[in-house]
């Protein structure tokens, strides 16, 4: 089947299998390995990407589905060189150690921001339910999106 | 050209954001799976579904003649590669053939029955489904005790009992301890069977070049070196002709401290397809066939005084080794043995461990390995000693910890402590908490017929692991620094960390040493053919001797430094500082970037001193370190639901000096949320069958963000002299401090109902039954 999809700005037309999960097409068609498999089954978060501004986890969506569809992925957030608020908190505030799960985390902790201006500490911990992270028992991610919040309502 | 810049500012011991982070956090880092090569297939494994079965035939026909699909090997075709290696040696050690894929027998749901390899990830599992394996199902056994017990199915029939191994140790007089003592509490406690859950599952690509006779492999491990050496044997390679590289790695905790078969496998398919291969392995795999963590049941026996001087300490471990040796398994409850007594200065113990085979996944390192099993059993032994003596549980432990001023101590079980300072985390942490008002406020709680529990736990643990004759494989760590003629400075570190941050914290160190400025340096590891052979990155070791031996090759090098300094100044009397030379009489100075480049230029040279600026050190270190803390839990048990809410996590590490907080805090976070998994929610559990019902995310409860209490990070510090940093180690130390003070807590909550002991994890199920009976 032919989908056409516009990914972090930038249009793409292919051909693919109905069966082709939408993370493949990302990584091994768009050739965008930020976005992650971290276990099949929609339930770590590590491959959450921005579909016509929801997150969702693409690892448990075909490529077929997002046809039309505008995607905003890891790489697309850092403009001309200039980190995204939520990228620079979580370097700032130590929001990752082995940084898998990272691409993921950072997506959803934009579409929390971009839901609530101000969340509290509760609703961090909540918008980030769907998301693992193996490393850092979260402590410093929920520093990060108060951070990128704080300095986004700036 | 850029110039190196001259610092006289500090970064050791400052909370510096991590050099590792802009390729993490903009999705440009690579991992094993974003490996992509010409001509590359892929491949994917077909296992096991039964615990223990007889492989009557394997048909691949239909599997060969798939689309797409390259190849099928079985367990036939792989007879000549050797096997995966257990690294351990110990008298009367069994040590079952374990082929990279099954011959005529599966041992645990998962074993590797075939490899399919195809040109497309999903080609190759559909292939996968055509191979038929006619097996004859056996019983299988999957829990511990039960296989000791009379008539068990034999998970190896060459070995009956299902004994794996036994290991006996004795310190001090144990049976007089037992016979003068005026209590002795005795305890059953099981430390579950974890799985370790790196996000990044493993992977493996094999980049055979026939021309070159060279293997490149790329695997997802801690141990890269480890890897070439052992991989390299099991596949009749020269090791020169192989090299493995660690791209990013996605976490480990343990598991990738390891040698598996799908390293091999994938080395044996590149080779014999002559073109690079892939395999990234599946959550479902990752949580069947990658190594777990724990899997005790010890039973523990304690003497004292009426008065709480505890006088010896008796342990019957039996650890669940599953059905094969991997890397490290025989080893894993030793360490538990070494750190039995905890922080408490008893000299009399016993400990006799059994091994025993069972249907499931071997056990291994994870996180702590062997240390978190030793300090939840002491640690809640000394809690059941105080509910019996009706003492204080923070007295108790005060009353008992080895003093301040006996340092370095000797332990019953032969190890010695290098400096310890233990009441002092404790009392802040009771400060911290506020304690006496805690108990105060528990007191009143009680009369209204709530629970709320206190728990206290004072954790030793053996890091910077550790000197070579007390480790499998050596047990010191390398570090080569080359400072490039343009004054830039380049660090291979043996140590292949992997999200700890020490491509932070080590251009800290030479930042400071060198004088120069954090962005004149790169850290490079985890490649064996740049950087010269390592050991790796475990047992809280990468900095501590990591470290050291790239603190030791800093050292060569300044001295180099000086001396071309004093050449090119012509002056005997030089000091180096903020990254220059200055003659001390004259004040004139040459610059680090100067005297780099006069170095390789080499027109003039010091007298018996050789051109270029480059040292390599190989640190062996001399003993462990021992760091050591106090964590304080305080729960409240909602007795309609069983459900535990933490209301706080008072955290007091000692690991000695810190050389940045903000990693040091990252590591004690992320310590303690796989202990609180541990204490609350995670349990790999295998159904008699032998399958494994936890096998999947969705039975696996893991710490999620809204789950997680606030950590209440706090230090004291008590530099190690085991190595010239002063460091002791934090990667372990909140997995080990964590769970028997969440424990404690609960069973200090429950005690009013007469609890003295749960077994973890504490499900709101376990705990609301408890209430239950009472209501």
């Amino acid at each position: 089947m032919n989908i056409s999809l516009t990914i972090n700005g930038k249009s793409y037309s292919h051909d693919v299998e109905p069966r082709l999960l939408l993370i493949h097409f990302l990584r091994d068609v768009a050739g965008l390995t930020g976005t992650h498999m971290g276990c099949e089954t929609s339930l770590c978060g590590a491959c959450t990407v921005e579909l016509n501004r929801k997150a969702i986890k693409s690892c448990t969506m075909f490529a077929v589905q997002a046809n039309g569809a505008e995607i905003v992925t890891v790489e697309g957030l850092a403009n001309d060189g200039k980190l995204d608020p939520v990228q620079e908190a979580f370097w700032n505030e130590h929001g990752l150690q082995c940084g898998f799960c990272t691409p993921g985390m950072i997506m959803a902790s934009k579409q929390i921001i971009d839901r609530n201006a101000a969340p509290s500490e509760e609703e961090i911990r909540h918008g980030l339910e769907g998301n693992v992270c193996r490393c850092t028992g979260y402590q410093h991610i929920v520093n990060a999106v108060k951070a990128a919040a704080a300095g986004a309502g700036k | 050209m850029a110039t190196t810049t001259t610092k006289t500012e500090t970064f050791v011991g400052k909370r510096i954001r991590r050099r590792e982070d802009p390729r993490l956090i903009t999705g440009t880092a690579t991992y094993v799976e974003d490996i992509q090569m010409p001509g590359m297939h892929y491949a994917v494994i077909l296992r096991s579904p039964h615990a223990a079965a007889r492989i009557r035939s394997i048909d691949t026909k239909k599997a060969e003649n798939a689309t797409g699909v390259a190849c099928v090997f079985t367990g036939k075709d792989t007879k000549g590669v050797g096997v995966v290696p257990c690294g351990i040696a110990m008298p009367d050690l069994r040590v079952p053939q374990h082929n990279i894929l099954a011959t005529d027998r599966v041992y645990f749901v998962g074993h590797p029955v075939a490899v399919v390899v195809a040109r497309d990830r999903y080609l190759a599992r559909d292939a996968a489904d055509l191979i038929e394996v006619d097996y004859e199902v056996l019983p299988a056994v999957a829990d511990p005790e039960k296989a000791l017990a009379k008539g068990a199915p034999a998970v190896h029939p060459q070995w009956p009992d299902n004994i794996a191994f036994t290991y006996h140790q004795d310190g001090g007089n144990v049976d007089k301890a037992f016979a003068e003592a005026d209590v002795v509490a005795k305890q059953r406690i099981v430390s579950q069977r974890l799985v370790p859950m790196a996000m990044e599952t493993r992977g493996v690509v094999a980049e055979w070049r026939g021309a070159d006779r060279q293997l490149n492999l790329y695997t997802s491990t801690q141990i890269p070196h480890l890897v070439r050496t052992l991989v390299a044997g099991m596949l009749g390679l020269e090791e020169n002709r192989m090299r493995v590289i660690a791209p990013e790695v996605g976490g480990g905790f343990g598991s990738k401290l390891n040698v598996y078969a799908e390293e091999a496998l994938m080395g044996f398919v590149s080779m014999r397809i002559q073109k690079p291969v892939k395999w990234i392995e599946s959550r479902r795999e990752n949580f069947t066939c990658t190594i777990h963590g724990r899997g005790h049941v010890d039973y523990y026996e304690i003497a004292a005084k009426r008065d709480g001087t505890i006088l010896g300490i008796k342990l019957k471990l039996i650890q669940d080794v599953g059905a094969y040796h991997q890397l490290l398994t025989p080893l894993i409850p030793q360490l538990s043995v070494l750190m039995m007594p905890g922080l408490y200065n008893t000299q009399n113990i016993r400990a006799d461990i059994v091994g025993v085979f069972t249907n499931c996944v071997p056990t291994d390192a994870y996180r702590g390995a062997g240390r978190p099993e030793a300090t939840h059993g002491i640690e809640r032994m000394v809690d059941i000693l105080a509910a019996e003596l009706k003492l204080d549980p923070a007295e108790i432990r005060l009353k008992n910890f080895v003093a301040k001023d006996k340092f370095p101590y000797s332990t019953a079980t032969g190890l010695m402590y290098d400096s310890g300072d233990y009441s002092t985390p404790l009392k802040k942490a009771l400060d911290l908490v506020g304690y006496v008002k805690l108990r105060q406020e528990q007191a009143d709680l009680r009369k209204q017929g709530k629970y709320m529990g206190i728990g206290i736990s004072t954790y030793g643990e053996i890091c910077a692991i550790g000197p070579s004759p007390a480790t499998p494989a050596g047990g010191w760590e390398s570090a080569t620094v080359k400072i490039e003629p343009t004054g830039k400075v380049t660090i291979l570190t043996g140590a292949c960390p992997h999200g700890q941050g020490e491509e932070t914290t080590f251009a800290q160190i030479a930042a400071d040493e060198l004088g120069v400025g954090l962005d004149d340096i790169l850290v490079v590891r985890g490649d064996t053919a740049i950087v010269q052979y390592g050991i790796g990155t475990f047992g809280s070791r990468a900095t501590a001797v990591g470290g050291t031996a790239l603190y030791y090759a800093l050292e060569d090098l300044k001295a180099k430094i000086k001396k071309f300094g004093a050449m090119l100044l012509e002056s005997d009397d030089v000091t180096l500082a903020g990254g220059q030379v200055v003659c001390n009489k004259t004040g004139k100075s040459k610059t680090f970037q100067e005297i780099a480049g006069a170095s390789y230029r080499a027109l003039k040279l010091p007298p018996n001193t050789e051109p270029g600026l480059v040292a390599t050190r190989f640190w062996e270190p001399p003993n462990f370190t021992f760091p050591f803390g106090a964590h304080i839990v305080v729960t409240d048990i909602d007795d309609e639901t069983g459900q535990i809410q933490v209301r706080r996590y008072v955290a007091v590490d000692d690991c000695g000096n810190i050389l940045n907080p903000l990693i040091v805090d990252g590591q004690v976070h992320g310590g303690v949320a796989q202990g609180l998994g541990q204490a609350l929610w995670e349990q790999a559990v295998y159904d008699d069958n032998g399958q494994l019902i936890t096998g999947e995310l969705m039975d696996y409860a893991l710490p999620r963000a809204h789950l997680m209490p606030w950590i209440e990070s706090h230090h004291t510090c008590t530099p190690s002299p085991v190595n010239p940093l002063g460091v002791k180690g934090v990667g372990e130390a909140g997995t080990i401090g964590c769970s028997p003070a969440v424990v404690n807590s609960v069973v200090d909550a429950l005690s009013p109902l007469g609890v003295r002991h749960i077994d973890m994890p504490l499900t709101p199920e376990k705990i609301w039954k408890l209430l239950a009976k009472k209501n």
